[in-house]
């Protein structure tokens, strides 16, 4: 590539995006043909060239018009910023306008357009000029008799050029079965670009297309382009590459169950959500917990709605407790909307690029994307998501999108073409069972997380949306009423065993108590025997007592050997 | 308004068509250089004026590569190119001028057939 560019010198253009479609601009010091139908810009590309050239690259330029004279073109240009007269004062640009009228002119012999050359390389001397614009050369086949006479001066115009060594860009009005009507690409065969103006389904978008490139590798698809108050851009579609830093700050998605099913911590900063799902989902309503939840921390948030109005937005996500009018007023939040069908794709871009770019949030939301959908133009739909993703990543800023599925179908076509694109994919789906409709929800992908398998029912509350476990069952699972009946069930089965054991240990003290007085029983049973016993022993030995006195009492009455002071103990 | 005053006016229409066949004829003629092309032109020009407008005619010849301005200026882009400034209105005829009928029809020295 870098050789290429080394053996083929180019101009840039400067304008954005078509020097990485060209690989660098187009080819130095030959003429460029750009083509197209009325209205498609042609000579917007032709003086943005010029004008950029003079401001960026302080290459002077002449721009020689056929067509439109030099004070209408000076009106003109200047609504896109560009101050001509400055240019010509500064000596930087020539502004030259043809004026053939065919009334005044009359054919006697052969002629060349020796004149134009002369009038052109004076211009281009005056200012040492680089770049050269000729718009639209094919004029002069309608001014001047001689078509023959006219093709060869042309020729020798082309080679002319290429000798000053200029920059040239010739445009031509597009021809029926030819690139122009003249068929100018037979001369100007260096480098073609065509432009397009075309209205698909009602709505129009701009093209461009390298059709040549003599010498050099170019992009030769078709790229959409647009005309704002900035002036021409093409949108390549590989324009930032793969480049963008990731950040590893994550974000909490506004629903804590959801974050807990994102690795616990929600999603990444800068990463793209999508929200797919069918009609009455919830998908804007997990939308707008997000944005609320981007607002509590005091960033800010742009939400691009495509169906509904602000209005209604706000009125809607009051029912489930989120109030985002205070956030509009506090300035943390702005709306745009829009309907899609309003401008082509590319214009709708455009717009959340200036939005974006002005407003500069941390958390932007398409609602819905499938919006732009209209007929077959999914390509176009990827491309451009593709640049809005790219444009949001390398920003870090967090873009959430909800698209509509068409049901039954869970990854539904439109799904799949924007899938790739995005980081986390969550699904809302209806589940019907028992009679009833329920929402469901999954973390279909998330890159770069742990995150949940499960499903889990979603609620919609007053006070917001509400993550619920669903119950698996011999029929799948369970949700709304059925996951009531289950829970009822499982609360009861709960009940019932929790008695069980109540009676249990109820029957377990009784034993106890019971055990306890019969224990007692036996003690005062064994107490009184033993103070009986006690008793018997006490009077057997008072018995003995006497006996033993009476002995004693006996023998001193019957005066025996005993003397009077022994002992009982002694006695015997 | 009186008959009289009518045919007046009628007269004074003839006299002014009749008149411009008595201007002067101012002409410049634009060449780029002293090429064979520009010379053959040149004495053309100069051929026709003497036959037709012999005496009433002021003829520039100006070479482009001297005066590279004039070309933006005058709208010039042929070459060569003849410009009638006067009798208005203004004419240029572009060629050599080999075809002189054709010279004449863009001189207005006669109608187109």
């Amino acid at each position: 590539m870098a050789e290429l560019e080394t053996q083929l010198p180019k101009s840039p253009t400067g304008i954005q995006g078509l020097d990485e479609i060209t690989g660098g601009g187009l080819p130095q010091g030959r003429p460029t043909l750009v083509c197209g139908g009325a209205g498609c810009g042609k000579t917007l590309l032709a003086m943005e060239f010029l004008v950029r050239g003079v401001t960026q690259f302080n290459e002077p330029g002449v721009f020689m018009a056929f067509e439109e004279t030099a004070k209408d073109l000076t009106q003109n240009v200047a609504s896109l910023g560009f101050d001509l007269e400055d240019l010509i004062a500064r000596k930087k640009m020539v502004l030259d306008f043809v004026y053939i009228e065919r009334s005044e002119i009359e054919e006697s012999g052969e002629y060349d357009l020796e004149g134009l050359f002369i009038r052109l390389g004076h211009a281009i001397d005056s200012i040492g000029a680089k770049r050269v614009v000729l718009d639209t050369i094919e004029s002069l086949f309608a001014g001047l008799p001689n078509p023959l006479i006219l093709r060869a001066e042309l020729r020798r115009l082309f080679r002319w050029l290429r000798g000053k060594g200029v920059t040239a860009i010739i445009t031509g009005e597009r021809g029926d079965a030819t690139l122009t009507r003249q068929g100018l690409e037979e001369y100007v065969s260096d480098c073609v670009i065509t432009l397009d103006h075309r209205v698909n389904d009602q709505v129009s978008s701009r093209r461009l297309r390298v059709v040549k490139y003599r010498g050099s590798t170019h992009g030769t698809n078709e790229y959409p382009f647009l005309i704002d108050e900035g002036g021409f851009s093409v949108l390549p579609i590989t324009s930032l590459g793969l480049q963008h830093a990731v950040s590893l700050e994550h974000i909490p998605t506004g629903v804590p169950r959801l974050d807990a099913m994102l690795g616990g911590v929600g999603y990444y900063r800068g990463s793209s959500v999508l929200v797919s799902g069918t009609a009455g989902t919830g998908k804007s309503s997990l939308a707008a917990h997000f944005v609320d939840a981007a607002c509590r921390r005091g960033e800010r948030a742009i939400y691009f709605a495509f169906e509904e109005s602000p209005d209604q937005i706000t009125r809607n996500m009051r029912s489930i407790g989120i109030d985002l009018m205070s956030w509009v007023e506090q300035g943390l939040l702005r709306f745009e909307a829009s309907r899609p069908t309003v401008s082509g794709l590319e214009m709708h871009l455009a717009r959340m690029h200036k939005a974006v770019n002005a407003f500069k949030p941390e958390v932007v939301i398409v609602d819905p994307l499938n919006s732009f959908h209209v007929g077959s133009n999914e390509i176009a739909v990827k491309a451009i998501l593709m640049l809005l993703v790219d444009f949001l990543k390398t920003n870090q800023i967090t873009g959430l999108f909800t698209n509509l599925t068409s049901g039954g179908n869970e990854s539904d076509q439109s799904d799949v073409v924007i899938a790739s694109l995005i980081d986390t994919w969550l699904l809302v789906r209806d589940i019907e069972l028992g009679g009833e409709r329920n929402r469901g929800m999954y973390v279909l992908k998330s890159r770069g997380m742990a995150h949940s398998n499960q499903i889990r029912e979603f609620l919609l509350t007053d006070h917001g949306a509400e993550l619920r476990d669903v119950y698996v069952g011999p029929s799948g699972v369970m949700t709304g009423s059925a996951r009531l009946v289950q829970e009822a069930q499982e609360q009861a089965r709960k009940l019932t065993r929790q008695q069980e054991i109540e009676q249990r240990q109820l029957e377990l003290e009784c034993k106890r108590s019971a055990l306890e007085a019969q224990i007692a029983t036996m003690r005062a049973v064994f107490e009184v025997q033993e103070a009986e016993s006690l008793r018997i022993v006490r009077q057997e030995q008072a018995q003995e007592a006497q006996l033993a006195q009476e002995r004693v009492d006996m023998g001193i009455s019957r005066k025996a050997d005993a003397t009077e002071k022994t002992p009982e103990g002694e006695s015997k | 308004m009186s008959e009289e005053q009518l045919h007046d006016s009628t007269e004074a229409f003839e006299r002014a068509l009749a008149r411009p066949r008595e201007e002067c004829y101012m002409l410049r003629l634009y060449v780029t250089g002293m090429t064979p092309k520009s010379a053959r032109a040149i004495a053309n020009v100069k051929a026709i004026c003497e036959e037709h407008l012999k005496g009433r005619y002021e003829l520039e010849v100006i070479d482009l590569y001297q005066r590279p301005q004039l070309a933006e200026g005058e709208q010039i882009i042929a070459a060569p190119t003849l410009i009638k400034d006067l009798p208005l209105p203004l004419r240029r005829v572009i060629g050599d001028f080999s075809n002189s009928e054709r010279v004449l029809v863009g001189l207005d020295l006669r109608m187109k057939t």
